[in-house]
């Protein structure tokens, strides 16, 4: 008797699920990034909704506070980071000439940490009845603050949701941040030395250190929150003697990185589209290099710039003014040289690069309404309004996505072999630039009118209605520019036009692969004597190497 | 025509283990960071008692402190006898390693014992209670992954599945074990020296 060949059982969704593969990895992590993305969107649609006019009902106090709870803790979480890992797993082998990350299997445990931690927190919304008969979901707002999430305010099980989906996802976004370091730090391909690399590597190097760094406190204090509700400790009780203070400086001494975090790789894809879409290199690198590095060490002692109402001594309150002023000096630096990169460049305004200089302008508004928050007084006056709202906007929708928008119109064709639709992206492109305008613009107006945060709704004759209104028809405004998105990527994976292995005629190392690159990543390993190696290739007569 | 220059440099790169180590650790030391903060935050801010001073003894804790700081020098001892292909003063060493973890994993053990049985000191206890419980036990959870780490190299040893050729995967657990000798320095002189 013969026995029968061994033939592994394989499906594609085996070949998925059981991945160790960079690639694809980068691929879950972006897809469950955009899926989230559009569920946290609709949150936000409804909470634009109950706001469009005054004393709505459309969603009860506790449901909207579940909303925004919720809307934020997603967009950071859940569509943030893993976007941003997803990019980073995905190039950072294919940019710096390797063939995998360096602990593949790593790689796909943190992936698999972060979508199961994604499951629990969306689990809460059917799961999360509490004893008392409570509402589901997290309800106390993403940063939790003490001791509103004490088992007297918060009874159920909602505020567990949140601590240990969290948890979970914050140990794969730290075993990521590990092997990304590792990755830069030891298998650059060669001649590239450490400032030969990509910027992008440079800006996800210093990111993934300021994961290690500012991610393990938020672990252990929501471990002590959860010691605190079910275990009958006290750490944030002040009955007990407890300063529910310390969650709040514990809470943003992660908090405030984390935004640098986010920002980091938005400047990462901004840096890489800017030069190739302008035909010049870019401008300052070093520069960059010395920005980035900085940005990051400063990122960890801002913290209390979240904290001016708090009643903190005028010395404090000085010094976290004065380094919150201090982390603008590298952040305009940034803004500089991609201008100076733009200037006198043959730029293309294909849709990368829309999307790229909309990241420069609204990131600097939004960048410019930060430094006017830390201005104490000003602070005072305007903490935990609108405008507070309406500034990390800019910096996060404005900012981020649209950087993200960017990149992914950018490297879309090299992952996968297809381009994207340019009409399609360039009306996305100005539906989301206007109706993100009309959206987060007026709440600026409606923030110095007073208008507080998260409270779900307001009274009408206080001058509110009409800059709500507009809000409001901003989002609407938006739902086209993400629709045409969605029906932009379906159509453009089915029927778009071939890309090629360099359709932007670009210079780094993933662009002289096949779209999509093979399993293997090259064929052989690269070794490259330049910051443009695909610039080398092509110009042999006048390579980059003999400048830098 | 050529597109590269004469001579490429290669860059300096570290293996994988060193970096990787280096990195768990970083991200390790401001958790503790965290822990510690927040126990010196609330020293003597506890409403009721009782305080450190009625409860906490500086003799078991010092045995204890000699008991760690003696296993990371026998682990050095181990991993030099590992990289002289001596097999079996490797093992001996190792197994001694493994001894003192588990004494300081007993005495922390008695010390506990002591507090909840005969003091009624627990989490739950006061603000006191909550950070001491954390801060050690955090830290005592980390020696007890290291014992297990270092139990199963010394299986794997006996069997004979150890070889020179290994010697650096050791050190890199020997980077852990050191590591969290330090954290207990630290530790030790937070709540047996300073806040006591
Ligand atoms: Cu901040």
């Amino acid at each position: 008797m013969i026995d029968k060949p061994y033939s592994p059982r394989s499906s594609k969704l085996h070949e998925w699920v059981t991945t160790a593969d960079h690639k694809k990895l980068g691929v879950m992590y972006i897809v469950c990034g955009i899926i989230y993305l559009i569920v946290a969107g609709c949150e936000a649609l409804m909470i634009r909704w109950q706001l469009a006019v005054p004393e709505n009902d459309v969603l009860s106090a506790e449901t909207y506070n579940a909303f925004f709870t919720m809307h934020g803790t997603t967009m950071i979480f859940l569509v943030g980071m893993p976007i941003l890992l997803g990019a980073a797993n995905y190039f950072i082998p294919l940019m710096i000439g390797a063939r995998d990350m360096a602990f593949p299997r790593l790689n796909a445990f943190g992936f698999w940490l972060f979508f199961f931690g994604g499951l629990l927190l969306y689990f809460s919304f059917l799961g999360g009845q509490g004893l008392s008969g409570e509402e589901g979901a997290p309800d106390v707002g993403w940063f939790a603050y003490a001791p509103l999430t004490s088992t007297t305010f918060s009874p159920g099980s909602s505020t567990d949701y949140w601590i240990i989906s969290l948890f979970v996802a914050g140990m794969g976004s730290i075993m990521t941040a590990i092997n990304l370091v590792t990755t830069i730090l030891t298998m650059r391909c060669k001649g590239m030395t450490l400032m030969k690399m990509p910027i992008f590597a440079w800006m996800m190097l210093v990111d993934a250190i300021l994961i290690l760094i500012a991610l393990p406190t938020l672990t252990a204090i929501q471990i002590m929150l959860l010691l605190d509700r079910q275990f009958g400790a006290h750490f944030f009780d002040a009955q007990a003697g407890a300063d529910p203070l310390i969650w709040q400086h514990l809470f943003w001494f992660f908090g405030h990185p984390e935004v640098y975090i986010l920002i980091l790789p938005g400047f990462a894809f901004v840096s890489e589209v800017t030069p190739v879409f302008s035909r010049k290199v870019l401008f300052g690198y070093p520069l960059m290099v010395i920005a980035t590095i900085s940005i990051g060490f400063i990122a960890l002692g801002v913290w209390a710039h979240h904290m001016f109402a708090t009643g903190l001594s005028p010395t404090v309150l000085a010094y976290f003014s004065g380094a919150t002023f201090l982390i603008g000096v590298p952040t305009g630096m940034k803004i500089f040289n991609w201008i100076a990169t733009l200037w006198g460049g043959q730029i293309r305004f294909a849709t990368p690069m829309l999307f790229a200089v909309g990241f420069i302008a609204m990131f600097t508004i939004g960048g410019l309404t930060g430094i006017m928050l830390a201005v104490v007084p000003m602070d005072w006056q305007l903490s935990d309004t609108y405008f507070v709202v309406g500034h990390f906007h800019f910096v996060l929708f404005g900012g981020l996505l649209f950087a993200i928008f960017s990149g992914f119109f950018y490297w879309f064709p090299k992952v996968t072999g297809k381009m994207l639709n340019e009409t399609l992206g360039k009306w996305q492109f100005w539906f989301l630039f206007a109706g993100f305008l009309l959206t987060f613009g007026p709440m600026h107006f409606s923030g110095f009118e007073g208008m507080p945060r998260r409270i779900y709704t307001y009274m009408p004759n206080r001058g509110l209605e009409f800059y709500n209104m507009l809000s409001s028809i901003g989002a609407v405004v938006q739902i086209f520019g993400f629709g045409l998105f969605v029906v932009n990527v379906l159509h453009s994976l089915r029927k778009g036009k071939p890309a090629g292995d360099d359709p932007w005629d670009a210079w780094t190392l993933e662009w002289s692969t096949t779209s999509p690159p093979p399993p293997w990543n090259f064929a052989t390993i690269p070794s490259i004597a330049s910051r443009r190696p695909l610039w080398d290739t092509k110009h042999p007569d006048d390579p980059d190497w003999k400048y830098e | 025509m050529t597109s590269q220059p004469n001579s490429i440099a290669v860059p300096k790169m570290l293996p994988h283990g060193h970096v990787g180590m280096m990195s768990v650790i970083t991200t390790e030391i401001f958790f503790f960071a965290t822990l510690i903060v927040v126990y010196l935050a609330y020293l003597g801010k506890s409403i009721s008692g009782p305080t450190p001073e009625e409860l906490l003894s500086i003799g078991l804790a010092s045995i204890n402190t000699v008991a760690l700081l003696a296993s990371s020098v026998t682990i050095i001892l181990a991993l030099k006898a590992l990289r002289a292909s001596n097999q079996k003063k490797f093992l001996t060493w190792l197994l001694v390693t493994v001894a003192l973890g588990a004494w300081f994993l007993v005495g922390t053990a008695i010390e506990w014992t002591g507090l909840v049985g005969d003091a009624h000191f627990t989490l739950q206890t006061n603000l006191f209670g909550s950070t001491f419980y954390t801060l050690v036990g955090f830290h005592a959870f980390h020696v007890t992954f290291g014992v297990c780490a270092l139990s199963f190299i010394w299986f794997c040893g006996f069997m004979g599945w150890v070889q020179k050729k290994h010697h650096q995967n050791i050190e890199y657990v020997s980077w852990y074990w050191h590591f969290v000798d330090t954290v207990w320095i630290a530790v030790f002189l937070v709540v047996y020296v300073i806040g006591r």
